[in-house]
C-alpha cells in the first residue's frame, strides 16, 4: 500500500489493547506528548475477547482525569480498526494530528493552566 | 474489608497546595483491594498530581511508597528513615492508615486521599457493597446470617417497618429490605417459626460507638 502517515505519530505497540494501562497513557502526557490515542481491533473481534473494550473503559477513565485537570479530553481517544486497514490507519493518524494541533501544544508542556472547563462541555452536552 | 474510594482530584489539588515535596503512601491491604489506595492507585494519583502542577508550571516530588499495612506501627514506621525530608503525607490508606501516619510523624501533616466508608465485600469486580457495622455483639445466628444493623437503613432488630414495599427500602429503591432478606432466608432455612416469632430484645449499643471509641486488649499477647 505504500501510504504515508504524519511523522509525528509514534508507535507503541502492545500485544492487545487490553494491555493498556492508565499510568502508560498518563505518564505519556506526562513526558509532554500534546495527545494520545489507543488504537484496537474492532469491537467484538478481540483476539482475548474483551481486551479493546477493556481499553475503551481504560481510556475513559483517563478522559475523565485529564478533564478535571483542566486539560481537554479531546486530547485522548480511542479507535478500532482491523491489521487489515491501512488505509483507515493512515486516516486516523491525520483525524488526531489535526485534532491535536487544533488544540496547540499541551498544557502540561507549556504550563500556562487550565485550556478545559467539564461545565462547559456539560452544557455543549445538553 | 474497609472499603474506600477516591477523593475528587480537585480536593487532593487543594489539600496539598502548599507543599512541594510529598510522601504518596498507599496500603496493600483493604484499600489495596478495593482498588482505592494500593500500589497501583499510588501510581496513578502520583502521575495525576504532576500533570496537574506541570499545568501549572510547578514543579513537585513525590516520593512513592506503599505500605504493607498502614495500620501497624511497624510498617507505619518503615518511613522513619526519609519522612523527615518531606512537608506533607498524603496516605490513600483508610482513615486508620491516615490517622497512624498522624500518630507517627507528629511534625509532618497527614493528608487523607480517600473517602473511607465501610467494612465490605466485593460483588463483583468493581463493585463493592456494605456488610457489617462493627456494633460489637453479633447477631448473625439469629438473623439467617444477614445483619440487620447494616442491611436495614434503621437498624431495626424487629422489621421490617413500614416503609417495606416489594422486599425495597424506602430509603431507595436501588437497596433491598434488610429484614425481607432475613425473613426470606429464615423460610429458606426452616426457622422463621422460631426465630421470628420471638421479638429481640433491647440492644445495648454501648459495644458499639455509641460507648465511645472502643479499645481491644488481648492479654495473652499483649507484652
Amino acid at each position: 500500500m505504500r501510504l504515508d502517515y504524519p511523522p509525528n505519530v509514534k508507535i507503541v505497540r502492545v500485544p492487545c489493547t487490553g494491555k493498556v494501562d492508565l499510568l502508560h497513557i498518563l505518564k505519556a502526557f506526562e513526558a509532554g506528548v500534546d495527545g494520545v490515542y489507543v488504537a484496537g481491533c474492532l469491537e467484538g473481534e478481540c483476539h482475548f475477547l474483551s481486551g479493546n473494550l477493556r481499553a475503551k473503559k481504560r481510556v475513559g477513565h483517563v478522559q475523565g482525569i485529564l478533564a478535571a485537570l483542566g486539560i481537554n479530553p479531546a486530547r485522548l481517544q480511542m479507535y478500532n480498526l482491523s491489521a487489515a486497514m491501512g488505509g483507515r490507519f493512515v486516516e486516523i493518524a491525520q483525524e488526531m494530528t489535526e485534532r491535536v494541533r487544533a488544540l496547540g501544544p499541551s498544557p502540561i508542556r507549556t504550563g500556562k493552566g487550565k485550556e478545559f472547563v467539564e461545565e462547559e462541555q456539560e452544557e455543549e452536552g445538553k | 474489608m474497609i472499603v474506600a474510594e477516591a477523593k475528587p482530584i480537585e480536593e487532593i489539588l487543594a489539600m496539598i497546595d502548599r507543599y512541594d515535596k510529598i510522601i504518596l503512601a498507599g496500603c496493600k491491604e483493604c484499600a489495596a483491594v478495593c482498588a482505592a489506595g494500593g500500589e497501583k492507585e499510588v501510581g496513578v494519583l502520583a502521575s495525576t498530581i504532576t500533570l496537574a502542577r506541570k499545568r501549572d508550571g510547578r514543579a513537585i516530588e513525590i516520593r512513592e511508597v506503599t505500605l504493607e499495612r498502614q495500620c501497624d506501627p511497624e510498617y507505619v514506621e518503615g518511613i522513619r528513615g526519609f519522612a523527615g525530608d518531606y512537608q506533607a503525607i498524603l496516605s490513600i490508606a483508610c482513615g486508620v492508615g491516615v490517622q497512624y501516619m498522624a500518630e507517627h510523624y507528629k511534625n509532618i501533616p497527614a493528608l487523607p486521599g480517600l473517602n473511607t466508608f465501610f467494612m465490605g465485600g466485593s460483588l463483583e469486580q468493581g463493585v463493592w457493597s456494605e456488610r457489617c457495622q462493627g456494633c460489637g455483639t453479633c447477631i448473625l445466628h439469629l438473623t439467617g446470617g444477614i445483619c440487620p444493623v447494616t442491611r436495614c437503613a434503621k437498624s431495626l432488630f424487629n422489621g421490617p417497618c413500614g416503609g417495606s414495599s416489594d422486599g425495597k427500602c424506602e430509603v431507595n429503591k436501588e437497596i433491598e429490605c434488610g429484614w425481607q432478606l432475613i425473613i426470606d432466608r429464615l423460610k429458606a432455612l426452616g426457622e422463621f417459626e422460631a426465630r421470628y416469632t420471638e421479638l429481640f430484645p433491647i440492644k445495648d449499643w454501648s459495644t458499639s460507638r455509641d460507648g465511645g471509641q472502643r479499645t481491644i486488649v488481648r492479654e495473652d499477647l499483649k507484652q
